[in-house]
């Protein structure tokens, strides 16, 4: 869809703001220049190539982007929580067992964000992510690595010639809190290190003050700096968001910016993914498909350490937005202890003996 | 007001698994009935699943980091507690021990005591098994060397059938006295004692986890305990000779320890400290002394 998308903007039309390289835009630091001309490219990439949708005007300004924001419906809490659990009641066993935690693997996006990582770590990683479980090559691999911006070139050396991506941290992660051009360069660094996916935090101090025009500004920055080589996945740290309501709102605001995929949390406060939040994100990406026609990915990311609450968040992906994201194109699980969790229920499946955490990595 | 009394209605008591801790009932919701020898009906006690048997193994090995890193010391006085609250609730046991054996109330009293002494007698051992099987070895070279034993790890114990409380704590009080943790699967046909015990432990300063009681059918519990790959040793004390075969075989894949089952005609006797060796392990580490001085020593 979003190659679709990009194919659109370099045709043959004229474009208002030709010869605006990252080159030039470092020139020219003035924020307000700057947001401008980022929001009114924004408004073509995210644009469907077939029409303009229907929400092409609401960014206009801050007082259309308030009005639409303000005005999607408000969620109910008790109905979204008793959904997200009654889903969780499924009972998935032997064969869609298997397949559902084969998923859940390839949909692993195997992280490590810690101060104390080592280039060593990030190889181990990045061949754990490979070859999963050693003993068993029919494991599948998992869909990225996650790092910071620093240790992209050596993660992207460790996956070198698999399937697995480099997704990287950007934009002051976790908290977000610096100026916009740090974090553009922050950003430049990853995209110029090789990094595939980007994983940027919005500024939450500014959404929650209201200024949601600032943080559209941001992401849609950011999209620009991203190229056409790095998908941008947005993080709302759902945690610090109060209400369901902001979440719902920071969805919209997220995919109207042109994120490829809403992710719920940074894994660096207290609550997490919850199923509740992402089921309210999941319908967030259908609607905003039945509206627009562009799909953008979903990545709970936090918290979620068992093969069982794995599964329920792919129930829960099946039934909200449906079999198309059952991909690991449009679905991820932000982790690190997960994995080891889905191989050793992956063995007992395997051998009909339950594993331990004996055979599999300590990391 | 004598006849109030006796319209009171009578409070069951609802039998529960002990794991990590807590008490739930088994995942399965499933629940045998337990007689007593005459084939009056006792209580409901749950019948636990394989899934049972998962979690246990899963809290058990949550606990065996802390309870193995304990002092000897530490762990000899939780245990002298246990027997502490043990003799709280001797009353208790007594009944409950006269109803699952069929014996009298002086007898089930006794049995009560000696198992209670088995507590403190395991109790003392705790900072006394490394003198006895470890020690210092001598080795021509400068270096200490010496052989300390270690704890095995998750020990899954398969209480035995006859003896529902002296024998439960018999083959218990071993494996958690050395820095083990244990999955116990108490007797089938009478895990009422057993599973009182766990309330025991649970308010006697055992760390949650430490000791993991689950009640059912022990064929069903003990085939994937014994094929648990997180499971480093079991005691086949409850198996009968099918079953305990069986089990050693599908111990055989991750090279569990594996304790057969042994004839044991009167459980009040001393039991020597076989039972806590068969759940060590000896590390022995090689200590330099550095180079030796002219003196002929580097002291």
């Amino acid at each position: 869809m979003r190659v679709q998308v990009d194919c659109g903007c370099s045709r043959s039309s004229p474009r208002p703001f030709q010869g605006s390289s990252p080159t030039a835009l470092q020139k020219n630091r003035s924020l307000g220049v700057y947001s401008c001309y980022a929001r009114r490219y924004a408004r073509l990439v995210t644009m469907p190539t077939t029409a303009p949708h229907a929400l092409a005007d609401v960014t206009a300004s801050d007082s259309t982007l308030r009005r639409f924001l303000h005005g999607l419906p408000g969620v109910d809490a008790v109905g979204l929580e008793a959904r997200a659990a009654s889903l969780g009641t499924r009972s998935i066993k032997t064969t869609a067992k298997a397949y559902a935690i084969d998923l859940a693997i390839s949909m692993v996006d195997l992280t490590t964000l810690e101060g104390a990582d080592t280039p060593g770590k990030v190889r181990a990683l990045g061949a754990k992510a490979v070859h999963p479980d050693p003993t068993d090559r029919t494991t599948p691999a998992t869909a990225a690595v996650c790092v910071y911006p620093d240790m992209v070139a050596v993660a992207k050396e460790a996956v070198a010639g698999s399937s697995v991506k480099v997704a990287s941290v950007a934009t002051a992660f976790p908290a977000g809190r610096a100026a916009l051009d740090v974090k553009l360069a922050d950003v430049r660094d990853a995209v110029a290190a090789g990094a595939d996916e980007i994983d940027m935090v919005i500024d939450r101090g500014a959404f929650l003050a209201g200024n949601y025009l600032k943080v559209y500004d941001e992401i849609t920055a950011v999209r620009e700096t991203c190229g056409t080589s790095a998908r941008l996945k947005v993080i709302f740290e759902t945690g610090e968001l109060s209400t369901y309501d902001n979440i719902r709102r920071a969805s919209w605001l997220g995919m109207l910016a042109g994120a490829d995929f809403i992710k719920t949390s940074t894994g660096k406060v207290a609550v997490n993914a919850t199923p509740a939040n992402t089921l309210l994100m999941l319908e967030a990406v259908r609607d905003f498909r039945a509206q627009t026609g562009v799909q953008v990915g979903v990545k709970p990311a936090g918290g979620i350490r068992t093969s069982k609450d794995a599964i329920k968040f792919l129930v829960l992906v099946n039934e909200t937005a449906g079999a198309d994201w059952l991909d690991n194109h449009w679905f991820r699980f932000g982790a690190s202890s997960l994995l080891n969790d889905l191989l050793m229920q992956r063995q007992k499946l395997a051998t009909g003996r339950y594993s331990g955490p004996d055979y599999v990595t300590v990391d | 007001m004598s006849d109030r009394t006796n319209e009171r209605l009578s409070v069951f008591k609802t039998y529960k698994l002990y794991v990590g801790g807590k008490f739930p009932r088994s995942e399965s919701g499933r629940v045998y009935e337990v007689t007593d020898s005459k084939g009056n009906w006792l209580a409901n006690a749950p019948q636990s699943s394989r899934k049972d048997a998962r979690d246990a193994v899963v809290a058990a090995r949550k606990a065996f980091g802390g309870w193995s890193g304990a002092t000897a010391y530490n762990r000899g006085q939780v245990l002298y507690r246990v027997a502490e609250m043990l003799e709280g609730r001797r009353d208790q046991f007594v009944r409950e021990v006269a109803d699952a054996e069929g014996l009298g109330k002086s007898k089930a009293a006794a049995v009560v005591d000696a198992t209670i002494d088995r507590w403190v007698w395991y109790a003392g051992w705790t900072d006394k098994i490394a003198q006895v099987v470890g020690g210092g070895n001598p080795v021509a070279g400068p270096f200490f060397n010496l052989s300390s034993p270690e704890p095995t790890g998750v020990v899954a114990v398969l209480a035995p059938q006859e003896s529902s409380f002296l024998g439960l704590v018999s083959v218990v009080a071993p494996v958690i006295a050395t820095g083990n943790t244990a999955v116990v699967i108490a007797s089938e046909k009478a895990p009422l004692p057993a599973l009182s015990l766990a309330e025991v432990l649970a308010t006697s300063d055992v760390p949650g986890g430490v000791v993991n009681v689950l009640s059912g059918r022990t064929a069903e519990i003990a085939a994937p305990l014994a094929a648990h790959q997180d499971v480093n040793a079991i005691d086949l004390a409850g198996a009968d000779e099918a079953l305990a075969k069986e089990l050693e075989i599908a111990a055989a894949d991750n090279l569990k320890r594996v304790l057969r089952p042994q004839p044991v005609d009167d459980w009040t006797a001393t039991p020597g400290t076989d039972r806590m060796t068969a759940f060590l392990e000896t590390k022995t580490v090689w200590h330099p002394t550095g180079a030796l001085g002219v003196s002929g020593s580097s002291y």
